[in-house]
Formats: C-alpha cells, structure tokens, sequence
C-alpha cells in the first residue's frame, strides 16, 4: 500500500478539484500522440491523426482523452488503494489492448505539463512531487497484471 | 533529427527564455530535487535549502549550455564535447533512469508554468526531442 502524506493527499485532491477532466484530458492524450507520435500505434481506427492540428481537434481523441482522464480520477477517490482499482484495467491492457507499460509513465508526465501549464505558479515544487508520485503508482498499478 | 520547423520552434521559444533563463534554470533544479530526491545524490555537497548559492550558480550553469545547445543545434555533439566528457568520466550520472530524462521533464515543467499557452503542443513536442537529443550527447560517451 503506498503511504500518503496529508500534503500530499491535499495536493492531488485541491488541484484535482479544479481540472475540467474533459479539456484537460483532451489536451493530456492529443499532447501524447503528438510529442511521442509512435503512440498513434494504438490508435488507428481514431481517423485522421496527420498532424498536430488534427489531433488537437480529433473527437475521437477528445472523447478518448476524457474517457483515460475519468478513470484517472478513480485513483485519487481511492488513493488508500490505488491497485485494486486498475486490477481489471491492467489486465485489459496487457490481455486485450497489448500496450507497452512505458506509454504509461509517457502520458503521466504529459498530463502533469498540462496541469503546470493550466495551474502555474499554483503547480509548486511541492505540487509537482505529489503528482508525480501518482502518475507513478497509477503507471505501476496499470503495469501490475502484465504477464 | 530534428527538422527544421522544429529547430525554428525551439529558437522562437528559447527567445523567450533568454531573459528569464537563469531564474528557470533554478527554478528547474529546485524542481528536480523536491519532485525527484533521489537526484539530490549527485550533490552531497550542496546547500540544498531554496535560494542557496550553489543552487543559484548551478542553474544559472544548466540554462547557459542549454542557451548554448539551442545555438547550435545542428552541431550538438561537437558544441556539447566538453560536457559529454564531464558526464561520462567524471559525473557519470546514471543513463538508464537518466537524472538528465528527469531534469528534461523539470525544465519543461517550468516553462509550462511560465509560458502557459505559448507552450503549445507543437513547441512541446519540438522541445522534449530537443532535450532528448541533448540528453543523448551528453550521455554518449559512457561506454
């Protein structure tokens, strides 16, 4: 079980609290499919992904994003458990959707460029330790049924 | 490697970095180190509290090869020669998690704060290759 200081706890909750989860999550997947383009690999059937204007306004993507950020939104209601809640969804993206755990450490640290590039100078140092250790016990829970 | 959009992307950005570089210099170490404290190994000796001297100087240092690199981005092996050999023979700071990967995503941080909407996802992804590209030089060397 992954211990939780009460700063902690307050960073991710406070920030979460504020984020749009659609928008933020839109601009999070669109910002992984262009920085790291080799990620478009899972997205074939998502249509026209040519460029970065494209993606950007991609509904696919859009939606997707949302769909990625929701579930996101899952471990910080759970934080005590973390790995429970991706127990199935690991499994999905080991058995089913076949990606590489790596892309999951890719899209935690686009997502936290996007909240630093939203909250500012609200998105302290401080802040900043707190949301990486999530995307990084998020990457390893989603990781952990891998086989 | 990196093309020529890119480059003028990264120029354009770096513009508006020159006058403020070496607060984000410091700002991105003061990053590494709370967010990443296990990179804090590689200063034992250092006064780690914020605004201390060191920190002070060695992030005025990072952003000037930084400032270095992005003038000569078409010849980065060569420009960044002396800091390769550093890295490799006497820093040696570990490639494989590499503490430069995290300094990458740190100053990126930074500009996300500071830039907000000018770091748009196309000087992002100009950006990161080119950090990824300087981290690769300087790690060149190490076997």
């Amino acid at each position: 079980m992954v211990h939780w200081t009460a700063e902690e706890k307050q960073f991710i909750t406070s920030v979460w609290s504020k984020v749009n989860v659609e928008e933020c999550g839109a601009e999070a997947l669109a910002r992984l499919l262009i920085v790291y383009p080799w990620t478009q690999r899972f997205f074939s059937s998502f249509g026209n992904l040519s460029s970065p204007t494209a993606i950007v306004g991609n509904p696919k993507v859009r939606a997707h994003g949302k769909k990625v950020l929701t579930s996101f939104g899952e471990a910080i209601k759970n934080l005590d458990n973390i790995k429970s809640t991706y127990t199935k969804l690991s499994e999905l993206h080991c058995e089913k959707l076949h990606v590489d755990p790596e892309n999951f450490r890719l899209l935690g640290d686009i997502l936290i460029i996007v909240l630093a590039s939203h909250f500012a100078r609200d998105f302290t140092p401080a802040c900043q330790f707190a949301w990486q250790k999530l995307v990084s016990v998020v990457a390893h829970a989603l990781a952990r049924k891998y086989h | 490697m990196l093309t020529a959009e890119e480059k003028k992307l990264i120029t354009q950005i770096w513009d508006k970095v020159k006058p403020r570089q070496e607060e984000f210099g410091v700002e991105a170490l003061m990053r590494l180190f709370t967010a990443y404290p296990t990179t804090k190994t590689y200063f034992p000796h250092f006064d780690m509290s914020a605004g201390s001297d060191q920190i002070r100087g060695h992030g005025k240092k990072v952003a000037a090869a930084l400032g270095n690199a992005v003038s000569n981005m078409n010849n980065l092996s060569q420009a960044l020669s002396e800091l390769s050999n550093l890295h490799a023979y006497n820093l040696r700071v570990d490639p494989s998690r590499f503490a430069l990967q995290l300094l990458s995503q740190c100053f990126q941080v930074v500009l996300a704060v500071h830039l907000g909407k000018d770091y748009s996802p196309e000087v992002h992804s100009a950006f990161d290759k080119f950090l990824s590209a300087v981290a690769a030089v300087l790690a060149e060397k190490y076997r």
